[in-house]
């Protein structure tokens, strides 16, 4: 795969932000190789009982759709606009300005014009106004109307995944316009006619029986916990004892699977092991892991709304079996924004659990009085701002840090200087990328929203080059040799695009360097971090 | 040539000289153009409006979507950004105000360059703000002076607000033009100005050319034709005044009337105002009422603070934890984990 990636000065080269030639809806649609995701295995789209499961291929003229597809689209499309007032709103009143255009990274890495935000959404607004308004019926194409063809249905499915639901536009937009809640109506749409991408539809099949994405089920979980066991062990001396299952513990811990799987998210998974370990020693806190709720991340969400209730539904019924008082939540992007925005209204209320306060310094959260989950960062905040925690921030002195914020705790939460808190509290060097790129107008890591696949690696470092591009300037002007970030999406994709865009930077979960810089009761001196690598002074 | 404004430019052209011709002497349409099609218009425009709202509002919000702009309510030692992240209605309010009224987010604008084909760079870019806020300002001014002729007596503030608009006299007072008298309103000049803006960024910014439809060139061509109509009238063909009040004041008081010496530049001027307000419902231009159902706007951030409830939640099927343990009893058996239920004996 990676031999046929175009480099990146050519992938550059191609980038032209001013389209040109015929209008789009004369633009034919070419789906091009290494900007696509392959299509769902038939296997996981019947896991879940979701229709029209078939094999089928993105590239062949046929896509197998059922006799009455159009029917099945226009349906569902008007019971979507009942439902979802934004919807509605959203497919009526754009003036198109264009003051979102410039701001998808899509857009800025790939200059094709329909991964410009507002025309993502004409895309399904086209057929909107044929099919439901009057002026649409009337005017026709002179209106911006156009029919469901197989072509449009196409289009939709090759541009709604490319999109990575980030709101980035949403931000800009005079009117509050959210592609990303476009791309999830449509998405629903396709998922009607089967038409999902592998990367998503095995992960939620994966998470829906397993109770995670990769598909690893219960003793191959313990098993990797056991492994970070052993290489906590060599580096700091102590041996760990996460718990499973554990009734009546004080709080159910998830996160994303991916940081138990992944390099380099298993040295976050090992951060949180340390800490939580340090919280029983120290003050006799119990957390637990547990292998049924074991993943935060909910690919159900790039589905449908259904489905992401479905996978969602593990979190409460978990916490409510194992008899805790509240659930902390690890470092993960989409999953905190279906915490924060769904899963209350879905699976509350939560009246089984209690209105978590941190029993080390009294804290109530208010702010999830409701949800009763907590984000690691705003926990870790507490206990640091506290002095509960024992910190020697020089163990991290070899790292010159930047903050990626993530999109979804960004943008659908508010998560913003809760991790540059403890971030500065266990770094030394930590350098802001430029305004414009960060906090609430933070770039995606070009891979969100389940498009972090193999096959569409030119996409990927496309939607990648704005972020990478302002790691970049800090990397150049600060000597910035690692990106910290807090989502499990972020640590699996940017390796690759920072090995593509600025290779000499590497990445980071928050908790990794917490772990680093946290001194433990009775641990040996340590001379590596937890990657092996020599502290600072340790170097032979 | 641009297809999408060059029909949109003969349309707005075409409905002029209908309504120009059709009042001349011999065609005898002032009814039709002065009485029958403005009161067609404004039904069309209230009941539009208010059907397009209701259409939204029957429309469930199930999901509290806010676009968080800032910090979260968070330990007290994190200032929240309370307009950007609000937790409370009021705060909510304000927000919706700032956009409403100044455009906030626009105010973000900024423009991506990619310099040297390598570097990207992100500088505000003020003018679309600057445009849209110059444009509806003058417009609301444009549509307040004109109650003037809806009102007997005139209302304190409109008297007011064309002092204000006035207040920057130009007056050019030679034989051949007398221009300035009576005084200039800048409100005129500054909407037809806008509006010369916003169709020029249509078509010279690329982007923005691209994503441009038919319906997009329409409403700016009908305004500047109402702006330049309207201007024409106030300064340069003067018009009787006194007629046009008795139109104007018949149509609002129910008592229509064609008087003598109103001009076929009145008619179509008013003729293409009234297909502004019977367009406007079923065009983009509802964003005036949408905005303030906008959910990522008018919603709190404080989600996980305050329950909220979707209408339709209904029950899905789920993996169960039972089932869960059903799958993979013996592996967790022998991993070390616990189980609920211990596999029955073998007999």
């Amino acid at each position: 795969m990676a031999d046929e990636l175009i480099k990146p000065d050519e992938l550059l080269s191609q980038i032209d932000h001013r389209p040109s030639g015929a209008g789009w809806m004369d633009t034919p649609l070419d789906i091009r190789k290494g900007m696509y995701c392959y299509a769902s295995n038939p296997k996981s789209v019947a896991t879940l009982g979701l229709p029209y499961a078939r094999p089928w291929n993105p590239l062949e003229e046929d896509w197998k759709l059922p006799e009455n597809w159009q029917e099945i689209i226009y349906e569902g499309f008007r019971e979507r606009l009942e439902k979802f007032r934004s919807f509605k709103v959203f497919m009526d009143i754009c003036v198109r300005c264009g003051a979102c255009a410039d701001k998808c990274h899509f857009f800025i890495g790939t200059g094709d014009p329909k991964n410009m935000p507002v025309l993502r959404a004409e895309l399904l607004r086209s057929v909107y106004r044929n099919d439901f308004t009057t002026a649409g019926k009337i005017l026709g194409r002179l209106g911006g109307a156009r029919p469901m063809t197989l072509d449009v249905l196409k289009e939709w499915w090759y541009y709604l995944f490319q999109c990575t639901e980030c709101r980035r536009c949403s931000v800009f937009c005079p009117y509050g316009i959210d592609t990303a809640e476009i791309t999830i109506m449509g998405r629903e749409l396709l998922n009607l006619l089967g038409l999902n991408i592998d990367w998503i539809a095995t992960p939620v099949a994966n998470c829906y029986r397993t109770g995670n994405h990769l598909g690893i089920q219960p003793h191959a979980f313990k098993d990797m916990l056991d492994f970070f066991v052993d290489e906590i062990e060599e580096v700091t001396g102590i041996k760990v004892d996460p718990p499973y299952m554990q009734k009546d513990a004080d709080i159910l811990f998830i996160t994303p699977s991916g940081d138990v799987f992944a390099d380099p998210g298993t040295y976050t998974c090992m951060g949180y092991m340390l800490l939580f370990h340090y919280l029983k020693e120290k003050y006799d806190l119990n957390i637990t892991w547990s292998t049924y709720a074991s993943e935060g991340g909910n690919f159900g969400f790039f589905t449908s709304h259904e489905t992401m209730k479905r996978l969602n539904s593990k979190m409460y019924a978990e916490a409510k079996r194992l008899g805790v008082k509240w659930i902390l939540g690890g470092e993960c992007g989409h999953m905190w924004r279906v915490i924060t925005q769904y899963m209350d209204t879905m699976n509350g209320p939560a009246d089984f659990l209690e209105e978590p306060v941190n029993p080390i310094t009294g804290t109530t959260f208010e702010n999830a009085k409701s949800t009763k989950m907590v984000h690691i960062a705003e926990f870790t905040a507490d206990l640091i701002k506290h002095g509960k925690l024992e910190l020697d921030p020089g163990r991290n002195d070899n790292q010159i840090v930047t903050f990626h914020d993530s999109c979804n705790p960004a943008r659908g939460m508010g998560l913003l200087d809760e991790p540059r808190y403890v971030l500065e509290n266990v770094v030394n060097h930590f350098y802001e990328m430029p305004a414009g790129t960060i906090r609430e107008q933070t770039f995606c890591c070009g891979s969100g929203a389940g498009l972090n696949a193999g096959e569409n690696m030119e996409l990927r470092m496309a939607g990648g080059f704005p972020r990478a591009n302002a790691v970049k300037h800090v990397h150049d002007n600060f000597g910035v040799n690692m990106l910290a970030c807090v989502c499990a999406i972020d640590r699996a994709a940017f390796p690759a695009s920072m090995e593509y865009w600025v290779p000499e930077v590497d990445v980071t979960g928050l908790h990794e360097l917490v772990a680093n810089a946290l001194i433990m009761p009775g641990e040996k001196e340590r001379e590596t971090d937890l990657r092996g690598e020599p502290l600072p002074g340790m170097e032979e | 040539m641009n297809k999408n404004y060059m029909v949109s430019l003969i349309a707005v052209i075409v409905l002029f000289l209908i309504a120009y011709v059709g009042t001349q002497q011999g065609a005898g349409l002032q009814l039709v153009f002065g009485i029958i099609i403005p009161y067609l218009a404004v039904i069309l425009f209230v009941v539009g409006f208010i059907r397009r709202v209701m259409g939204w509002s029957r429309s469930a919000v199930p999901f509290q979507i806010t676009t968080t702009c800032g910090q979260q309510p968070s330990l007290p030692w994190f200032k929240q950004a309370k307009i950007d992240n609000p937790s409370s209605t009021f705060f909510v309010i304000i927000r919706m105000f700032l956009e409403i009224v100044c455009f906030r987010s626009l105010f973000r604008n900024s423009r991506m360059k990619l310099n040297g084909g390598t570097k990207l760079t992100y500088q505000l870019e003020i003018f679309l703000w600057v445009g849209a806020l110059a444009f509806h300002y003058a417009f609301f001014t444009v549509v307040v002076r004109h109650l003037r002729f809806f009102t007997e007596p005139v209302p304190f503030f409109v008297t007011l607000l064309e002092k204000v608009d006035s207040f920057m006299r130009i007056e050019v007072l030679y034989d051949a033009i007398q221009s300035g008298l009576p005084g200039v309103y800048m409100s005129g000049l500054v909407l037809l100005a806008a509006t010369l803006y916003l169709f020029l960024r249509r078509v010279l910014i690329p982007q923005v050319r691209y994503i441009s439809l038919a319906a997009d060139f329409f409403p700016l061509f009908l305004i500047m034709g109402i702006a330049l109509s309207g201007i024409f009238m106030r300064y340069f063909t003067k018009v009787d005044i006194v007629a046009i009040k008795e139109l104007t004041m018949g149509l609002v008081t129910f008592r229509p009337t064609i008087p003598e010496g109103v001009s076929g530049l009145f008619y179509a001027h008013m003729f293409l105002v009234s297909i502004l307000l019977a367009y406007f419902p079923f065009s983009k231009l509802m964003h005036l009422a949408g905005i303030f159902l906008s959910p990522t706007r008018n919603m709190t951030g404080n989600t996980r603070q305050v329950r909220y409830v979707n209408p339709w939640n209904y029950p899905v099927k789920v993996h169960t934890y039972d089932e869960y343990e059903d799958d993979f009893r013996e592996k967790m058996i022998d991993a070390g984990l616990p189980v609920v239920k211990m596999p029955e004996e073998q007999p």
